[in-house]
Formats: C-alpha cells, sequence, structure tokens
C-alpha cells in the first residue's frame, strides 16, 4: 500500500505533476521506441540503403 | 433465421407426407392413381433439363471464369510474377541497385523515354552524392530568366531542374518515333497493369524473330506480353549495353531488373520511409490491441462470470 500511496503522492496527487508525467513520458517512449525500431530496421535492411553504400562515392574533403 | 429455415423444411416434409398419405388412401380411384407417375415423369425431366442447361453452360463458358472480349493476342500475355525483394514487407529498395538503374536510363532509356516528374534533387542522398548530381545537372542547359532586353538565355542546369526530357513537346517524339509516343517513365510502374513485373517481363521478352505466322505492320517488332504484340519499341538491352561501376555483370535481366527497381522508386519515392512507418505503426498498434481486449475482458469479466438467480417467494 505505501507503494501505491507514494505513486499517488508524488504522480497522480496534482494535476500538472500528472499532465507533465504524461507529456515527459511520451517523449521518452517515443526517443527510445524510434532508436530501437530503426536499429531493427536497418538490420533488416543492412547494405540496402544508401548510408550503407554512401562510403563508395562521397570524396572526403 | 435458423429457426424460420427449420420451420419451412418441417412443412415442405409434412405436406410431402400428406400428397403420398391421399394418394394411397385414394388408390381406388383409377385416374388420381396416374398422378404421382405423371408426377415422377415431369420431375425426372425437370432434372434433366435443370443438369442439361447447367452442363452446357458449364461446356461453353465454365464456372468462375473470366470471358474476355480481346483475343489473347489483343490481351497481350500476362506477365509471370518475379520476387523482387523491394516488394516485401519489410524491405527497402536496393539502392545499388537504384544507382545501376539509373545509369540504365541514363545511357539507354534516355534516348527516347523522358522522366520529367523527377528533378535532380530527387537522386541526392538515394542514388548518388550531391557533387555527383551537380555535375550531371551541370552538363544540361535549361532556359535561363529573361535578362535585360528579355531575351532568354541558357544557362548550366541546377540541383532544382528536372531531368531533361529527350525531345521538345510530345508532336516532337512522335514525329521522331514514326508516329508513336515514348511514354514518360515517372509514373511507369504505376500505370501499368502488373507494374514491376510487366515492364520486366517487356523488356526481357524479345523473341529473336517473331513466331511463325505473325503480321505486324510496318515498323512494329513482336512482343507477346505488349497488348496487341506490336510495340514500336525494338529491343534495346542486349548483354553490355551498359557497363556498371560496381563491377556487376551487364546481362539483359540484371539491367532490365535494375531499371525497373529505379522505375519503381521514380514512381514511389516514398517507398522506403512508407515500409518504416508501417512498421512502426504495426508495432505500436498491435501493442495497443492487446492492450484494449485485455481491458475489455477485465471490466466484462464480472459480468460475464456473474449468476442471476430468482427465488420465487414463498407462501
Amino acid at each position: 500500500m505505501t507503494i501505491t500511496n507514494s505513486i499517488y503522492n508524488v504522480l497522480f496527487r496534482r494535476n500538472y505533476v500528472f499532465v507533465g508525467a504524461v507529456f515527459a513520458s511520451a517523449f521518452a517512449f517515443e526517443m527510445g521506441f524510434d532508436t530501437i525500431s530503426d536499429k531493427v530496421w536497418d538490420n533488416l535492411n543492412k547494405g540496402r540503403q544508401w548510408k550503407d553504400i554512401r562510403h563508395r562515392y562521397v570524396e572526403e574533403e | 433465421m435458423l429457426a424460420r429455415t427449420a420451420l419451412r423444411a418441417s412443412t415442405l416434409r409434412s405436406i410431402s407426407r400428406q400428397t403420398t398419405k391421399r394418394a394411397a388412401s385414394s388408390s381406388s380411384n383409377a385416374s388420381k392413381e396416374q398422378s404421382p407417375r405423371m408426377l415422377n415423369i415431369a420431375g425426372t425431366a425437370a432434372t434433366v433439363a435443370a443438369v442439361g442447361s447447367v452442363s452446357l453452360y458449364y461446356q461453353q463458358y465454365g464456372f468462375g471464369n473470366t470471358v474476355y472480349a480481346g483475343t489473347p493476342a489483343e490481351e497481350g500475355l500476362h506477365a509471370p510474377h518475379f520476387p523482387w525483394v523491394h516488394n516485401e514487407w519489410l524491405k527497402t529498395f536496393d539502392h545499388a541497385a537504384l544507382r545501376r538503374g539509373f545509369q540504365v536510363y541514363r545511357e539507354v532509356c534516355a534516348s527516347c523515354h523522358s522522366l520529367s516528374r523527377v528533378p535532380w534533387r530527387a537522386l541526392v542522398g538515394v542514388t548518388h552524392t550531391v557533387d555527383e548530381v551537380k555535375a550531371m545537372a551541370e552538363e544540361h542547359e535549361y532556359d535561363d530568366e529573361p535578362n535585360d532586353v528579355g531575351d532568354i538565355e541558357k544557362r548550366a542546369g541546377k540541383l532544382s531542374d528536372p531531368i531533361p526530357s529527350p525531345y521538345a513537346n510530345d508532336n516532337a517524339a512522335r514525329a521522331a518515333n514514326q508516329g508513336a509516343l515514348p511514354p514518360d517513365l515517372s509514373l511507369i510502374v504505376k500505370g501499368r497493369h502488373g507494374g514491376c513485373d510487366y515492364i520486366f517481363a517487356l523488356l526481357t521478352g524479345y523473341p529473336d524473330e517473331p513466331p511463325a505466322g505473325t503480321k505486324l505492320p510496318e515498323g512494329l517488332n513482336f512482343n507477346p506480353y505488349f497488348p496487341g504484340t506490336g510495340i514500336a519499341m525494338a529491343r534495346v538491352l542486349y548483354d553490355g549495353v551498359v557497363e556498371y561501376e560496381d563491377g556487376t555483370p551487364a546481362t539483359t535481366s540484371q539491367m532490365a531488373k535494375d531499371v525497373v527497381e529505379f522505375l519503381n522508386w521514380a514512381a514511389e519515392p516514398e517507398h522506403d520511409q512508407r515500409k518504416k512507418m508501417g512498421m512502426k505503426v504495426l508495432a505500436v498498434t498491435s501493442v495497443l490491441l492487446a492492450l484494449s481486449i485485455w481491458v475489455k475482458r477485465y471490466k466484462w469479466a464480472p459480468l460475464k462470470t456473474r449468476k442471476i438467480v430468482y427465488t420465487p417467494p414463498k407462501h
């Protein structure tokens, strides 16, 4: 009970904290999800995308 | 619905039972004794007529077959399905193939076909680096803004210019090709039935010589995949027509595959991003779907498992 109570006191008691937590967690989730799914995508398409073949053609200055 | 069907079935059965019963009971009457036999003959004749007409229809047309007004030659041979890797759900275009395909377009197709919806800048970061595309654009001349006296001068191409067309307009293109208009290739993959399969089959499907008995008008070439089989474009892809910079052997089918993939990119430049976003959307929505199913079951559990008991008052 103490855990639920403390969660309630910290997060849900004041609305501005609650809304802020929702926005912050959405932001954090989006960043994490995008990073992971980009990695999965690049792994599925290894060698097929432009960034995989770019090094052959770009001339470094 | 089920109840009604059951009701009707039982009624039908009872009617037939009544008829037989009545026929059996009135066996003394000679004229009425004929009627079951007549009924049998009529029923048999009707069954034979029904079966016969259905089998005649089947023999004529078959079931589930589409009837085409055109002959197979007018329809064109339907292209087989090729295993395009970029058509799989989670696969992007092979950008090395796009680069080779653009080379094929530039060295072979571009002498007749325009690619007017694709600007040079679209190639940047897809098949070529910025510097390469800038160099290619500068090889061509475009109309500049009117100068101080209103004359239009020429300037070198920029990234924002479209890839130049081989002819000034459609009439010039027709005049140069014996009246046949080479279609613009920007959206050709979307604009033809069969898409990639059709174009690949068309490019690789020219026989060495047309089959015996084919009569084609002057200037047309035989291709079984082209509707009407007479196509103004001759076979253009022969082994080794282009030389790939990455060392891939430039066979006819390799070039056709590369250029078709490039044309698919030209028609759907958003393809890679769309599939990546689709993967993300399906991942998130499948979790949300599972969550909503769980919430529904959680909320409904008390309603589904409760038992309402009526206890009649005792007197």
